[in-house]
């Protein structure tokens, strides 16, 4: 149809996923332990730009990403910092953190558009990678991508198998009963934001680094708050989340295919199709009110202030 | 060890003070972020903050444009601080004052070339209706099947901007603009201008609208059922139930105001200041109008205040970037620390700090 090549645009919907599916994996865990953190946009485009900055400068994509993941982290401090020392409004740090990324984005990335990022290695031999249909779709990734998979087993083996996960999920339902039980409930979601930031931080750095390759202000055009949306879509379950990703993806990378092939549908009906598709899904998600509040931390967004 | 004590209610002082405080913590941050630049942090500092205001080179073109900035900040950021009083979370400002602006604009250019007085009343109620209509989008989405309004209003913004691409380069299109995308000079024709109204004070119907906003909201909150009931929502939303507030009843009347005067003020800009739909003539009043609304604490004076300051980053921002070379984006950063400073020392109001004693439980 439209001549669109099937394999490439499994291989593409993989691509354009990931980023997705890194920020929304990071940003589950963190609901999971009671804290919203609406500043995943924030934290996406200064891995971004980080990322694409140190993979330019030192030729080690390796590197870029290792920065993309820190700088992430470091701005998720800050919003840990405030929401759980300094006991301030979860929502409103969380959109200072998004605004103040942007911002911070912009211009730590002056002089870098353009520039071309070092090539990422393949960690399959050619030979696989050049075995017909399975071999582009199953081999012919970049390792994140193999890592963004086995982090969402991960964190689904050690949320639902594991005392540590058990933990995670006390303090996010109660974290008064977490907190007389006495569990950390400020270390566990300090750490659990810092986690977060990073998956985020590494995201955007794949984004600039691996996909696009290249910086351009503003690039991660929503995809944060997309993640945010995956996350309530796939109920905090990670599997689930990994679904959506690539549902969302899928509708990307077919309506770029669309726009190149030159279909008779206006380019910005076809550019908005993603946005409005997530809209959707969540509609769908939330108007089924037993399966909507099923799975939500039950301590989501509140303010946690231990008075014993 | 420091213990944080929750006092029983916030502390009149610091709510006051603590605006106060965030800017200057952030002209220190500010400051010292520029001095990572390598320009002179204290330089850098005067002439965002004092050279728009003082500076006879400068002032006499940048204190008109104080109103101009500060018109839609001002005007978006009481409609936001309604839903955020009332826990309604509408951050899609930014896709309402772009949907504004296009209902506005192409209500005017159906009728163009009429020279009728009408046209402009009709474009302004335009603008409102169309702001209005995007931000009920979430609204209803969230009473019906009880949607996240933060993300779908947020997820609106991106589509309100395909749209406004595919308006300045289709539909809206200037027929005469030799192919270029763009509307037309909506500045230029007498039936669609919105001038300003005292020469050399940057006053346009925007600023005029911003100022009624803020007596019209100050009314509400503090003389009227409605904005009790919004701050009663906001604050205790179980009390609020018993005492017959209608969530959704709110969650519509906060989304629908604070989308019509989103749209309201997409449609002064595009009558005046910007002059013509374009791809880009949005430049992120919206999202910065939520730091206005919250470091004027929600209150339609503070809101006023905070938006005469923000806009004075703005120009002063343009200053900097012309006189020391500092990045546009550094401004940016710069807005977004002041939140986040403000956020922080937000402590102070709402905790006592103690100092733990050793047996002292």
């Amino acid at each position: 149809m439209f001549g669109i090549d099937p394999i490439t645009l499994i291989v593409a919907l993989v691509t354009v996923s990931t980023p997705v599916l890194l920020a929304a994996v990071g940003e589950l865990v963190v609901e999971k332990t009671g804290v919203l953190n609406l500043g995943v946009e924030g934290m996406m485009i200064t891995g971004a730009v980080m990322g694409f900055v140190v993979a330019v400068d030192t030729g080690s994509p390796t590197l870029g990403f290792l920065a993309g993941m820190a700088s992430g982290a470091a701005l998720a401090l800050i919003f840990g910092l405030l929401t759980q020392l300094l006991l301030s409004n979860q929502v409103a740090t969380g959109l200072a953190l998004t605004l103040f990324g942007l911002g911070l984005s912009a211009l730590l990335g002056v002089g870098y558009p353009g520039l071309t990022p070092p090539a990422v290695a393949d960690p399959f031999p050619d030979a696989l990678s050049d075995l017909p249909v399975v071999g582009p779709i199953l081999f012919g990734h970049s390792l994140v991508i193999y890592l963004s998979v086995l982090l969402v087993a991960v964190v689904w083996y050690v949320l639902g198998h594991t005392r540590a996960g058990l933990i995670i999920r006390a303090v996010g339902e109660n974290h008064d009963a977490a907190h007389a039980l006495g569990y950390k409930v400020i270390r566990i979601r300090l750490m659990a934001i810092l986690f977060g930031g990073a998956c985020a931080g590494l995201g955007g750095a794949f984004l600039s680094v691996v996909r696009v390759q290249n910086w351009v202000e503003g690039m991660t055009a929503g995809a944060g708050w997309i993640a945010l949306a995956l996350v309530v879509f796939a109920s905090w379950k990670p599997w689930r989340a990994l679904l959506g990703a690539y549902l969302f993806g899928g509708v990307t990378a077919l309506q770029l295919r669309l726009q190149a092939a030159g279909v008779d549908v206006p380019v910005e009906i076809l550019s908005m199709s993603p946005y409005v598709v997530t809209i959707i899904v969540l509609v769908i998600m939330s108007s089924d009110r037993s399966r909507a509040a099923l799975n939500a931390p039950a301590a989501l967004g509140k303010v946690f202030h231990a008075t014993g | 060890m420091l213990r944080l004590e929750k006092r029983p209610a916030p502390s009149r002082g610091w709510t006051m003070a603590t605006p106060v405080l965030a800017v200057v913590l952030t002209m220190i941050a500010g400051g010292l972020m520029f001095a990572a630049l390598g320009k002179s942090p204290v330089e850098a500092i005067r002439i965002i903050f004092w050279d728009p205001l003082f500076n006879t080179q400068f002032a006499s073109y940048a204190r008109p444009q104080i109103l101009v900035k500060a018109g839609p900040l001002i005007l978006i950021a009481i409609g936001l601080s309604l839903g955020f009083r009332a826990g309604v979370w509408n951050i899609g400002a930014e896709g309402q004052y772009i949907m504004g602006a296009l209902a506005g604009a192409a209500f005017g250019l159906a009728l163009y070339p009429s020279e009728s007085p009408l046209i402009f009343p009709g474009m302004v109620i335009a603008g409102a209706l169309g702001g209005w209509a995007w931000a009920m989008i979430p609204a209803i989405l969230k009473t019906r099947f009880r949607t996240n309004e933060i993300l779908v209003s947020l997820l609106l913004v991106y589509v309100a901007e395909k749209l406004l691409a595919s308006a300045a380069t289709g539909l809206l299109r200037n027929p005469e603009g030799r192919g270029f995308p763009g509307s037309r000079q909506l500045n230029r024709l007498d039936a669609m201008d919105n001038p300003e109204l005292i020469a050399n004070t940057g006053m346009h119907w925007g600023v005029v609208t911003a100022f009624i906003a803020v007596i019209m909201a100050y009314v509400l909150l503090n003389k009227h059922l409605l904005g009790y009931q919004i701050k009663l929502a906001g604050q205790a939303p179980r009390a609020a139930r018993f005492a017959g507030v209608n969530p959704s009843r709110l969650i519509v009347l906060c989304l629908g105001t604070s989308g019509a005067l989103a749209g309201l003020a997409g449609l002064f800009e595009v009558t005046g200041p910007a002059g013509q739909i374009s791809i880009d003539f949005n430049v992120g009043y919206g999202f910065t109008a939520i730091i206005v609304a919250f470091l004027g604490r929600l209150h339609p004076i503070g809101i006023l205040l905070a938006g005469l300051l923000m806009a004075l980053t703005y120009i002063g921002g343009e200053l900097a970037q012309m006189m020391l070379q500092i990045p546009a984006p550094a401004i940016q950063a710069f807005q977004g620390m002041l939140l986040f400073f403000l956020l922080a020392v937000d402590v102070l109001s709402n905790y006592r700090i103690r100092i733990n004693t050793e047996g002292v439980a």
